[in-house]
């Protein structure tokens, strides 16, 4: 038994040390917003949050997590840039058929939250893990940069936008 | 840079001088010293030296069935690293190795009659392995490590024989090995063994202890360490005055493995390097890959700890040579911010390719957000201003050892340009070693048609 | 998602035209429309749908005001469930918030396409097929809501209008909603001919407005077939013959059955499958397996036999797909090109990985995925469990990615042989490197060509296409006197004004490998070879690439408006630093008008940064300007993909590529500035989803020859070449 605190709660799991964090939220909790996409940490679908931080929980085992919060796309909107990145998303129209945006979403919020003002080569840097088959880019650029001034202005008028 | 070219370059002096200074060095190479001579003391007979016999399997295998004891001391000489090509059935052969003057093939070790050495007497066994003499007076070339295997003992060979002969024979005629002449003529390596193949079996140091005895056997009749750690001199006989100080090997660097605190194992615990040995990985230092990997992977993973910690105590004891270009690891970690640690102008595609393929694993601060095989902050490799190792494990890729990791190190090689892997290799080498490397996209190139 | 029950209605049916729409009352109340829309195949080929009224698409309006259309396409992220309801909503007046659509289920009967024989939603042309049906439709009802309006208040239909789903008349200020006028509606007969708004009178069309399924796919809410998890779900993961045709000669498990969480071992005749407690307990058991395969006749495939045989191939006579004027007269003039191209075998690696649950009980199938041939599911599934097809029950999904891949039921196949072992629902996985490795292909494509040039005028063009016919394979009834229409679109449909014009297509068959549509299709190969193609006679002729072409378009004024676009936003003719290139190509295909400049800039060892792409569309009428956008950044990315690392290759039978490492995409720090402009028309709209595909290969290898003078004839981009300064 290995304990996880996961979106804020702690999670009991039967599992091996071993185990990647991915199937762990995907199979036995069923928390499916974070993806599988190919299982070597070369396309960032399967990205959460521990303390904060992007990681890919597709090559993350369990038994090295400890007492570090893991944060999935079913909390992110808690973090302090989550609700911002997801409502800059929607405004942006970044999305397409959505399946990497789980993960290209946490490793937004993730720079955002250390970076709160990122120049173009901070997002290159950030998000380059990520693959979007749809080709995206262009606007989870633009999303990132309206996301931070969203976060600026939350910050100043305190949480004005709830409609994610 | 000329890396691991090889190639023979003769000065061009007057034909006198020329000749003189052949014959002196020739007799400085046959006059070389033998693997355990550094260590001095007196050489005694097996059956002599009280401490116990430093042959043979460990104590816990002491009573198995022969062919149980075979594989154990199959795996402990590494013999399936080389005679398993890519993909191949292990121990059928057919393995490359590309030298400068032609390829070489590994034979068939199963028992197979036809192809493999399923006629093999025990005595045809024995010659081949002490004295690099095939069937029908065939001289082996010394890339069979026949040099460091004529101090394995006749009971040790022919266990192993013994275990060899219980695999399924496979029916596999390997490549015909092709060099260039003058390398073409077999019979050469008569004279290349009479000088430099003691042709002994291994002796107990009667001045050392049993643990180093065992480490002596297991490191120079078995593993064969120095075969890939010491440098050649031109005649492709090991040089044992630089004993274990590192050279270049397949395409990869082997490295000193000599207690000099820079460049070799000094700042390793004892318990850094069995780990390394018995799971591939210490902490802190490195994960094995390239040949290493595969010596982990077929050879020392099988060891028990006690056989680990006996090749831990003999390579303590090898003098400490320094390795000119190797600095001593940097251990300090990294910034975590891309934008910090390393100037921007430094390699701006190796980080475009950093951030995209690599940050993953490796992290921007050089430690690994997801395991710690992945962590480069002190590995040796990092910390080699060649970055040749850098350069290969990208290339090629590596394999986790004993199951434990979650994934392996992907090959970047076929989709990532020699332009590519230059640049992230020099980033890697700027962001997290002690020295930025200046590798180029031909370097690359020449190590891809290396391996 | 769950199944849905076919619409269901009474039979008091007003038949408007026999061919148009039908209407009546719906189950329970309200108003029901039925009507025709000529699917993907129907659109692309100009055929009709038939001289009977089949109905496949349906409209209900209920007594709360509430629009459900029921349509054959689905939603794969090309945003078509927000553009289709735009266009509903624009006819019938209606807030689009109060429309919803739906999937409809798989059923041959009422959603097949006519042409293709079955239900099926691809080849960017969901908007063209429902434009114009479905504006009639709205507008029909929205005349019908207004009668039964004003027969109410006893005034002329004339002196009423609607807003936003309500009748008005404006003089007496008296309203009523359209909830309260759908039974009366539905007892009124159709117009014949309804009158459709104006482009002056649209308010929806042409916005951008917000798409509809984005908001559950930011909260991680969004259920993918990946993400299936029906009650007592095992998890499975599976290797296939690692060469086509090959076979299971004997599979050592003991490893495997020995590990924690594994379940279950199930070896079929070409694929063995570990089923276990979690994904990657079955990954663990699959990887300990020592499998011994029998490779079978393609065990010794490779990409140089292949290229060997399309080669040869290229030698033959092929079928005419079009011929116009005397091409042999025309070619003997003294400057005369010969030359060929050639593009790789591509996968579609669609981010979601293939994955498919399955459930097999003795009396029904239930299957949970996420594809775009929902009929064809049903029926392999049924084929191979013998069930009655009404008993396969298909829980449709959202797609993470198709790009053609989920036109194919090989996957759903294969789950439902495991899940007829297994006891109990069970999901199988593919891994990234199944996905890739097992897969089908887009076709290698090599190109003959003997063209001539008289002053700067092409005055002959003979154009051989040779490859493998997906269409003979995937529906046969569309393989036509034997040529494959779509490994020749944008080939037959040249821009330019070529007196004598013919174009071939031999049909060569590679060994060891299935190919299959993908995104952009026949033309990401045409385009690209004929543009590049183009770009070289302008340069042979000594012209400018972009007058070359402009002088050539008197056919096509749509396409030239684009391209002067396109030359005055991307500043073409400013001068460059060195190996730095802009390159044009052009394209009318999927009924889009389509310019395209490209910059990039080329290193001394031939590394490439794409600096800046531009785009002038002619889409006709555009739905949502925004997603119009998003699809051409999107298929552009897609292609400069491609363009750039994308190669699937062959060596022992085995497909050498497995996952991102070395079959590559393009990262967001290697992706250029995109802009598209949009050209204002009034012609119907075009597909958008593939033509910034096409576009994205030849304006990158014209870009690259102005930078290096190194003309790229074959796919992906050889940097050593562009190192070495010599054309590939
Ligand atoms: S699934 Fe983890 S990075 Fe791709
Ligand atoms: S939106 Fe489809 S993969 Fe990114």
């Amino acid at each position: 038994m290995i304990d996880l605190q996961i979106n804020g709660e702690i999670k009991h799991v039967d599992a091996p040390d071993r185990m990647p964090l991915l199937w762990v939220l995907r199979d036995l909790l069923g928390l499916t917003g974070t993806k599988f996409g190919c299982g070597i940490a070369q396309c960032g679908a399967c990205t959460v949050h521990l303390n904060g931080n992007a990681v890919r929980s597709c090559v993350l085992p369990i038994g090295s997590i400890g007492t570090r919060a893991i944060t999935t796309i079913e909390g992110v909107r808690a973090t302090p840039s989550g609700a911002s990145v997801q409502q800059a998303w929607l405004a942006a129209e970044v999305v397409q058929c959505g399946y990497c945006q789980s993960g290209q979403i946490m490793s937004a919020s993730a720079l955002l939250t250390t970076t709160p003002h990122p120049t173009d080569a901070e997002i290159d840097a950030a998000m380059a893990g990520n693959i979007c088959r749809c080709g995206t880019y262009v606007r989870i650029r633009a999303a990132i940069k309206s996301a931070a001034q969203l976060a600026a202005m939350r910050g100043t008028d305190g949480d004005r936008t709830d409609n994610v | 840079m000329t890396l691991l070219s090889g190639r023979l370059r003769f000065p061009f002096y007057a034909a006198g001088a020329v000749s003189a200074a052949v014959f002196i060095y020739f007799l400085w190479i046959v006059l070389g010293p033998g693997p355990m001579h550094f260590v001095g003391g007196k050489r005694v007979p097996i059956g002599t030296y009280g401490a116990g016999d430093p042959t043979g399997v460990p104590e816990v295998l002491s009573r198995a069935p022969l062919i149980e004891r075979g594989r154990y001391l199959a795996r402990a000489a590494d013999c399936e690293a080389c005679h398993t090509s890519k993909d191949g059935v292990p121990y059928s052969g057919g393995r490359a190795f590309v030298l400068p003057f032609g390829t070489l093939y590994s034979t068939n070790l199963t028992p197979d009659p036809e192809t493999g050495i399923g006629r093999y007497t025990n005595t045809d066994f024995l010659k081949v392995l002490h004295r690099g003499i095939g069937l029908g007076g065939k001289r082996l070339y010394p890339a069979m490590p026949y040099a460091s295997y004529t101090y394995m003992s006749d009971a040790d060979a022919l266990a192993i024989k013994a275990y060899l002969f219980t695999l399924q024979p496979i029916r596999m005629e390997g490549p015909q090995t092709n060099l260039k002449f003058p390398f073409n003529q077999r019979w050469l390596m008569g004279i290349w063994a009479f000088i430099f193949n003691p042709d002994k079996r291994f002796e107990p140091n009667a001045q050392r202890d049993a643990q180093w005895n065992r480490g002596a056997y297991l490191a120079e009749a078995m593993a064969h360490c120095g075969e890939c750690h010491t440098p050649r001199n031109l005649l492709q006989a090991l040089n044992n005055r630089a004993k274990f100080s590192g050279t270049a090997q397949a395409g990869w660097r082997a490295y000193n493995i000599t207690p000099d605190r820079a460049s070799g194992l000094g700042d390793w615990s004892d318990a850094d390097i069995a780990n390394y040995l018995i799971t591939g990985h210490a902490d802190g230092h490195g994960t094995a890959a390239g040949p290493m990997g595969e010596a982990v992977d077929d050879s020392f993973k099988y060891l028990t700890q006690a056989d680990a910690a006996a090749i831990v105590a003999y390579l303590r004891s090898v003098p400490a040579v320094a390795t000119r270009d190797l600095p001593r690891p940097k251990t300090r970690v990294a910034p975590s911010s891309a934008e910090e640690g390393v100037a921007g102008n430094v390699s701006p595609l190796g980080k475009a390719v950093y951030a995209g393929a690599c940050a993953s694993c490796h992290g921007w601060s050089g430690v690994s957000p997801v395991m710690a095989v992945a962590t480069l902050t002190g590995v040796r490799a990092v910390n080699d201003p060649t970055a040749i190792n850098v350069a290969q494990v990208i290339i090629s890729g590596a394999l986790g050892h004993n199951g434990v990791d979650t994934a392996n190190m992907p090959a970047f090689g076929d989709a990532y340009s020699d332009e590519e892997i230059a640049s992230v290799a020099n980033y890697v080498t700027a962001r997290f070693g002690a020295r930025t490397s200046a590798l180029t996209a031909e370097n690359v190139a020449k190590l891809r048609a290396s391996d | 998602m769950s199944e849905r029950k076919t619409p269901s209605r009474t039979n008091r049916t007003q038949i408007s035209r026999r061919d148009f729409l039908k209407v009546g009352a719906a189950a329970g109340g309200g108003l029901f429309l039925e009507f025709a829309v000529p699917s993907a195949g129907g659109a692309k080929t100009g055929v009709s749908a038939g001289h009977e009224f089949s109905p496949n698409a349906f409209i209900r309006i209920d007594r709360k005001g509430a629009v459900t259309l029921i349509m054959p396409q689905v939603e794969m992220g090309q945003g078509i469930y927000t553009s289709i309801a735009m266009i509903l909503a624009e006819e019938l007046d209606v807030r689009l918030e109060t429309v919803t659509l739906e999937a409809a289920p798989p059923n041959d009967a009422l959603y097949r396409n006519p042409v293709l024989g079955f239900q099926v939603t691809g080849g960017s042309t969901s908007i063209r097929a429902f434009w114009m049906p479905l504006r009639r439709a709205g507008a029909s009802a929205r005349a019908m809501l207004v009668e039964a309006a004003a027969q109410d208040w006893k005034v002329e239909p004339a002196v009423c209008s609607t807003a936003a789903g309500a009748v008005i008349h404006a003089t007496s200020g008296r309203r009523l909603p359209y909830g309260s006028l759908v039974d009366r509606a539905a007892q009124l007969k159709p117009p014949a001919n309804p009158t459709l708004k104006t482009l002056a009178d649209f308010r929806l069309v042409g916005t951008a407005a917000r798409r509809l399924d984005t908001p559950e796919k930011v909260t991680g809410k969004a259920l993918f077939g990946i993400d299936a998890l029906p009650p007592g779900v095992k998890f499975a993961t599976l290797i296939a013959s690692p060469v086509l045709g090959g076979r299971v000669i004997r599979v050592d498990d003991a490893t495997a059955r020995a590990m924690p969480g594994v379940r279950q071992i199930v070896v079929l005749d070409d694929l063995v499958a570990v089923v276990a407690d979690h994904t990657w307990a079955a990954k663990q058991g699959l990887d300990s397996l020592n499998i011994t395969w029998d490779d079978g006749p393609n065990a010794n495939v490779t990409t140089e036999e292949i290229l060997e045989q399309l080669k040869a191939a290229s030698l033959r006579t092929g079928v005419v797909a079009k011929s116009v004027g005397d091409v042999a007269t025309a070619l003997n003039v003294a400057n005369r090109v010969e030359v060929t191209y050639q593009v790789p075998f591509l996968a579609h690696a669609p981010m979601e990985p293939m994955n498919c649950t399955v459930h097999v009980k003795p009396d029904g199938c239930e299957i949970w995925v996420g594809n775009q041939v929902l009929t064809r599911t049903q029926a392999i599934a049924a084929e191979i469990t013998g069930l009655p097809k009404d008993k396969v029950i298909v829980h449709n999904h959202l797609i993470g990615g198709g790009f053609g891949r989920r036109l194919e039921v090989d996957g759903i196949a294969k789950s439902v042989r495991i899940a007829q072992k297994v006891d109990g629902p069970v999901k199988v996985t593919w891994t990234r490197e199944e996905d890739i490795q097992k897969a089908l292909y887009r076709p290698f494509y090599f190109d003959r060509f003997e063209v001539a040039l008289t002053g700067a005028k092409i005055t002959a063009w003979k154009h051989r296409v040779v490859g493998s016919s997906i269409l003979a394979r995937w529906a046969p009834p569309a393989f036509v006197n034997g040529v494959d229409r779509d490994a020749v679109e944008g080939a037959v449909n040249l821009p330019y004004d070529v007196p004598n014009f013919h174009v071939e297509y031999v049909r060569q068959e590679p060994p060891g490998i299935q190919t299959q549509f993908w995104r952009g299709v026949g033309p990401t190969h045409n385009v690209f070879v004929t543009e590049s193609l183009v770009d070289e006679l302008a340069h042979r002729a000594g012209k400018d690439p972009v007058s070359f072409r402009r002088d050539q378009l008197g056919r096509a004024p749509r396409l030239l408006a684009c391209l002067d676009l396109v030359a005055s936003k991307a500043g073409w003719g400013q001068v460059l630093p060195r190996r730095v290139g802009r390159g044009v190509a052009i394209q009318d295909v999927f009924g889009t008008n389509l310019a395209t400049v490209t910059e990039v800039e080329v290193d001394e060892q031939g590394e490439v940064y794409v600096k800046r792409v531009v785009c002038a569309v002619d889409c006709g009428i555009v739905v949502n300007p925004d997603t119009v956008v998003a699809q051409i950044e999107g298929g552009m990315i897609f292609g400069l993909t491609a363009a750039l690392h994308s190669e699937i290759t062959l060596a022992k039978g085995r497909i050498q590529q497995s996952n991102f490492n070395n079959y590559r995409m393009m990262r967001i720090n290697e992706a250029p500035k995109i802009e598209v402009h949009l050209i204002r028309s009034v012609e119907a709209p075009g597909g958008i989803g593939e033509p910034g595909t096409a576009a994205a290969a030849p304006a990158l290898a014209n870009a690259l020859f102005a930078a290096t003078g190194v003309r790229l004839r074959k796919l992906p981009v050889d940097r050593k070449a562009l190192a070495a300064g010599k054309s590939a």
